[in-house]
């Protein structure tokens, strides 16, 4: 069967299996989706992954790869059918540099602003707030980043529109604001607006549920 | 004009379109310049005082202000990685990934596990001191022994010729021994690592590579005084 040839072991909650399975579904490739309890990692996905023991992990004809931009690049290079990355080598270069910037700049400074408190959490703010300004200028005007349709980069940010939402609610700080961010804001909701994009997230109430657990764990933790 | 006057005007035209901004040690720039001249690709080399950074390099990287940053025809291509993807996809001779998907999937895997992992964990282990540098070091050898595994039946991580990982990891052949130099330990021996540094010979050794080897004696140099900054930063435990 042409599912058997390619299985993708995730986590509902991980953003970086949910760029995959964006990649695969906007590619229309068919897949065995192997979920992972990430408390207690199978010996496959530690077989498959024995360097970092994360997810993503994409296997196809029993090659595993791993790292979520790698495995997109993959993909794209496998199944030529609505490409990914465009044509032009600078345009490709340029589709780099953002992917990794998003995962360089914006999202470790998303991730303090969500874990810490007072002084710290207010640097942590400012700083996701200046890289989603910067993250903006990547746009260039356009509707999504891959032009008049999705791209590699799109995937790549994409999740932190639903993110930021709704870590948003649960730290009480609007990170992107249509004032301050209108391109940036309008391009999350058409983002998210996309059918095959709304119909791979995770159960949104279930993810929040999850996240307030988890920033109630976080603060805890610091505290003591 | 005369024929040889035509083709220095030619190669003038073509040096300006490709200019390298670069300091003349860093990883990230070496290798970049590497690449290039593995290509045989002329470029023109604009050298940055990183203490005092030009105007240029600010306008072109306005948000990492970094070396190194290529200007191809007036663009601007940042992230030494990113620089080397776009380097073989514009100059098709002597290519630096593999054509096969797994196989560049694979290589871009180890070349970002260097720079996520390796790098940081090298840097680490120079920089601390006691307690904290002896687990600094144990950390570096784990890393290193992956890296280490790659290289079995193979001269270079490309095979039989230089690649991408071979590039990322080219800082290692020339750093490396710098570090143990300067902090008094040894990070790799003979018994664990023989593959790494038969590999660190074959790189330094290599033609074009050897070319733009950083002289010893100013690494030892520069890197004795980020070592006594940093160290004298730190209390030791």
């Amino acid at each position: 069967m042409a599912e058997d040839s390619v299985k993708l072991l995730g986590n509902w909650v991980s953003p970086y299996s949910l760029k995959v399975k964006w990649a695969l579904k906007l590619k229309g490739i068919q897949y065995q989706y192997v979920e992972e309890d990430l408390q207690n990692k199978s010996p496959m996905l530690l077989q498959y992954n024995p360097v970092y023991k994360k997810i993503p992990v994409l296997v196809h004809d029993d090659k595993p790869l791993a790292e979520s931009l790698i495995i997109l690049e993959y993909i794209d290079e496998v199944w030529k059918q609505n490409p990914l990355l465009p044509i032009d080598p600078y345009e490709r270069a340029k589709a780099r540099f953002w992917a990794k910037f998003v995962d360089d700049k914006c999202v470790p400074a998303l991730m303090a602003a969500f874990s810490k408190k007072g002084e710290e959490q207010e640097r942590a703010v400012k700083e996701a707030h200046e890289n989603l300004k910067i993250l903006e200028s990547g746009l260039e005007g356009k509707r999504f980043f891959g032009g008049e349709t999705i791209g590699f980069v799109d995937i790549a940010a994409g999740w932190i529109g639903c993110s930021v939402q709704m870590t948003g609610e649960i730290i009480g700080i609007n990170l992107i604001d249509a004032e301050t961010m209108p391109l940036l804001h309008s391009w999350f909701q058409d983002f998210l607006e996309i059918p095959l994009i709304k119909e791979c997230l995770p159960p949104q109430d279930k993810l929040l549920e999850y996240i307030k657990e988890l920033h109630t764990k976080i603060l805890t933790a610091a505290s003591t | 004009m005369s024929s040889s006057a035509m083709v220095t005007a030619n190669q003038l035209i073509i040096m300006a379109e490709l200019k390298l901004f670069r300091t003349s040690s860093s990883p990230f720039v070496l290798r970049v310049v590497w690449a290039l001249d593995l290509k045989g690709i002329q470029y023109d080399n604009i050298f940055e005082d990183l203490s005092n950074k030009s105007s240029l390099l600010l306008q072109y990287n306005p948000i990492y202000k970094k070396v190194p940053v290529l200007v191809h025809n007036g663009k601007p291509l940042l992230e030494s990685l990113v620089i080397l993807e776009y380097i073989d996809e514009i100059w098709k001779q002597t290519p630096i990934l593999p054509e096969d998907p797994s196989e560049r999937a694979t290589a871009r895997f180890w070349a970002k596990f260097g720079d996520d992992k390796v790098l940081p964990s090298i840097w680490n282990a120079f920089i601390k001191q006691g307690k904290d540098q002896e687990e600094a070091i144990v950390t570096a050898q784990e890393n290193l022994g992956c890296v280490e595994r790659q290289l079995t039946g193979k001269k270079f991580f490309n095979g039989e010729t230089i690649g991408l990982v071979d590039l990322a990891f080219g800082w290692l052949a020339n750093l490396l021994s710098v570090f143990e130099e300067v902090c008094g330990v040894t990070l790799i021996d003979h018994e664990k690592f023989p593959l790494l540094l038969e590999w660190i010979q074959n790189f330094a050794d290599a033609p074009i590579i050897k070319e733009s080897w950083p002289p010893r004696d100013k690494l030892i140099t520069r890197y004795q005084a980020f070592h006594e900054v940093y160290t004298s930063k730190e209390a030791p435990k």
